[in-house]
């Protein structure tokens, strides 16, 4: 069943040169049944990362003690995925966050990958408290059902002139835990996701280490508090990918 | 004006002619995040059986767009073609749908009658069809373009070669270009989504596939599906464009979204043709497009998705463009909601863009946050089939590692063409026996010599 290429096999040299699911065999015109398991493998992975649920005792292990949690508008996963915009409201029962002046809010958020946050929110918190040691940080929230948006009540209730919403990516079949970093100047309600600077692909094998992002999102912050803006007038050097039109925002 | 059913002694209210083809829709999550899904199963018939009932004719009199405000809708009334128009402008939406299944009614009427309907004449009469009826009336129009390959011939279904690669790897784009043209794909297009959008990577994968497309003398044509901006700025640099792609809507709104109008897509279509690559046919633009991208950018003026959809199909067509295709599972489940949504989304764009007259393809496709799974691919790329879809989508293993979404397969396209005994583009078909790819009954041979000398002849360039 393994995917091992022979000396002879003329496909080897294309399987060498991308992850694409090349060099397959064939079994007459379909899939020979190793790789057909793997696709399933993947997109079950995938699928369960869009429907786990933030296990909230591991999560506030990792992230070194207590958290608040919050839930968006949306009851469920199935009204999360029908209608975006409950995910970026609170739900109406919210208390009052205990309202501050601080540097900056961290929003850990489920998004569509509860999976990424549980495997890397916490490194990042980490790294990011390391980098940013003379910063006022407010109390950590946890958000359950939630769009990159719900940071911005979040981060204005909490009274922070930044927030950071860490936030489970679209699973693709290549990575089911690839979190995302959303960056927003002065957040509160009817911030425009051209306001917002965003460092993504953060994951365990492909993309940015969690130590890695932590020093991109730093820079962001550093930069952002400077300048008294985030968006698309603050690029980061390193020049980033960006998104090509074909792409829809999971926000 | 209002627009009313009575059934059974119920009379159901319409306020004007969007709200009840929004009812009339089959039901769709986009419509319900629009707030324009029919209220009830039944009030969804009973705007139907209004449909069925209104005159062709006022479509060109009730404009679901106001025209002042609208240049898409100014190219729909503008261009109508009366004289095409006749042979239906009797009838009412249900007797057109009696008109386009007809034994009377082949390839020849429904080529002439396409300049005569309108985009929102297409989804209304689709709105009343089952998905048989789609499937049915699909498959007798015939809508050809032709660049170094003819497409949309009757038993041929050409493969949108797709080689995404997540960094724009030259080595791994070209990995996957082989893959795929090792099993029988590639004879619509090798089409590539840059992952980083701007014009030098553009060009670097320009060149090459153009330079792998002439060491293998392969009939066919390439596009790097970026910004008609960066297209155009490509065009000026002497860079090899073979066809010019942008994403349209069916909305001036939506399509400013994209960052685009009717007159930049103009001028980039003169440009195209300027360089003279496809002097014959002249089918140089590609076109994608996909139900709910009006609603995600606020450009709905609410009228429902699969209508404007269809008006997205007008806004293409006078480009002449070689391959349309719509993304139709790519937007996610806030617009589609699972695979049965996607299924007839699928055979409504197909539908809708054939009846005007345009050369569809469909990007059979799935995102891993809707209900579905590559079961429900396996059913629409075969209703499509039937349906005589002119090309879909060739992904290695189906798993777009760029985009992140999964699309149908080269193998796919293995399966399809062989169950439904279709053959590639005929350019390509005779390209892939002279190279020794096809077996004495026209299936692509597995892994062999001429796969090997194939990889022989590239080295590892």
């Amino acid at each position: 069943m393994a995917d091992a290429p022979t000396p002879s096999d003329p496909f080897a040299i294309l399987r060498r040169a991308t992850a694409a699911r090349v060099g397959l065999g064939r079994a007459g015109q379909g899939l020979p049944t190793a790789p057909m398991l793997a696709f399933q493998l993947a997109q079950a992975r995938a699928r369960d990362a869009v429907h786990a649920t933030l296990d909230l005792e591991t999560l506030r292990t990792a992230l070194g003690g207590s958290a608040i949690l919050v839930q968006s508008a949306a009851p469920d996963r199935a009204a999360y995925l029908a209608d975006p915009d409950l995910g970026r409201r609170l739900a109406p029962a919210t208390e009052p966050l205990p309202h501050g002046e601080y540097d900056l809010a961290l929003v850990i958020a489920d998004g569509l990958s509860a999976t990424a946050v549980q495997a890397h929110a916490g490194a990042v918190v980490a790294a990011l408290r390391a980098r940013l040691a003379s910063w006022s940080i407010a109390p950590l929230v946890v958000a359950r059902q939630a769009r990159v948006a719900l940071g911005d009540p979040i981060g204005e209730g909490l009274g922070a002139q930044l927030v950071v919403v860490l936030i489970g990516e679209r699973p693709g079949l290549s990575a089911a835990d690839s979190l995302g970093a959303y960056i927003t100047f002065d957040p509160k309600p009817g911030r425009r996701d051209s306001e917002r600077n965003c460092v993504s692909n953060i994951r365990a094998a492909g993309g940015l280490s969690p130590d890695e992002a932590a020093g991109k999102i730093a820079w962001l912050l550093i930069e952002a508090q400077r300048l008294g803006f985030t968006g698309v007038d603050l690029k980061d050097r390193e020049a980033l990918p960006a998104p090509t039109a074909h792409q829809l925002p999971t926000r | 004006m209002v627009y009313v059913a009575d059934l059974a002694g119920t009379r159901h209210v319409f306020a004007d002619l969007k709200t009840l083809m929004a009812a009339a829709t089959p039901f769709r999550s986009g419509d319900q995040l629009a707030g324009l899904a029919a209220a009830s199963a039944e009030q969804r018939v009973a705007a139907r059986y209004a449909l069925a009932d209104l005159p062709l004719k006022r479509f060109l009199e009730d404009l679901v767009v106001p025209y002042a405000e609208d240049e898409v809708t100014r190219l729909i009334v503008d261009s109508h073609d009366t004289a095409a128009f006749a042979p239906i402008s009797h009838l009412t939406v249900g007797g057109f749908r009696e008109w386009l299944l007809s034994n009377e009614t082949g390839a020849v009427q429904l080529s002439a009658l396409a300049p005569g309907v309108t985009p929102e004449m297409a989804a209304a009469v689709s709105k009343l069809m089952r998905n048989q009826d789609l499937i049915a009336v699909a498959r007798k129009i015939t809508a050809t373009s032709a660049f170094r390959t003819t497409l949309g011939l009757p038993g041929r279904l050409a493969v949108r070669l797709q080689p995404n690669h997540p960094t724009d790897d030259r080595r791994g784009i070209a990995a996957s270009i082989l893959d795929g043209l090792l099993m029988g794909c590639g004879d619509a297009v090798i089409g590539i989504n840059p992952a980083t959008d701007n014009v030098e990577t553009a060009r670097i994968l320009l060149e090459l596939v153009d330079d792998l497309r002439l060491r293998l003398e392969i009939p066919t044509q390439s596009c790097v599906l970026t910004h008609v901006t960066n297209t155009l700025e490509l065009i000026r640099l002497g860079v090899p464009v073979d066809l010019t792609f942008q994403s349209i809507a069916g909305t001036e709104a939506a399509n400013r979204g994209f960052g685009v109008d009717l007159a930049l897509l103009r001028e980039a279509h003169d440009a195209t043709l300027g360089l003279g690559r496809n002097p014959l046919a002249g089918n140089v633009m590609y076109f994608e497009t996909g139900q709910g991208s009006a609603l995600s950018s606020g450009a709905h003026h609410g009228v429902d998705q699969q209508t404007l959809e269809a008006r997205a199909y007008a806004v293409a067509r006078p480009f002449r463009p070689l391959l349309v295709n719509t993304v139709v599972g790519f937007i996610g489940p806030e617009y589609l909601y699972d695979g049965k949504q996607i299924t007839r989304a699928g055979l409504e764009d197909h539908f809708c863009g054939k009846l005007l007259g345009l050369p569809m393809g469909v990007d059979v496709c799935y995102t891993n946050h809707a209900a579905a799974d590559q079961d429900d691919m396996d059913d629409l790329l075969t209703l499509l089939g039937v349906a005589g879809v002119n090309f879909v989508m060739g992904v290695p293993g189906a798993d777009d590692v760029m985009l992140n979404y999964q699309s149908t397969s080269f193998h796919d396209a293995l399966y399809i063409r062989d169950v439904l005994g279709l053959m590639p583009a005929p350019e390509f078909e005779a390209w892939l026996a002279k190279v020794g790819l096809l077996d004495d009954a026209g299936r692509v041979v597995e892994a062999g010599g001429a796969q090997q000398r194939l990889l022989e002849q590239l080295g590892d360039g």
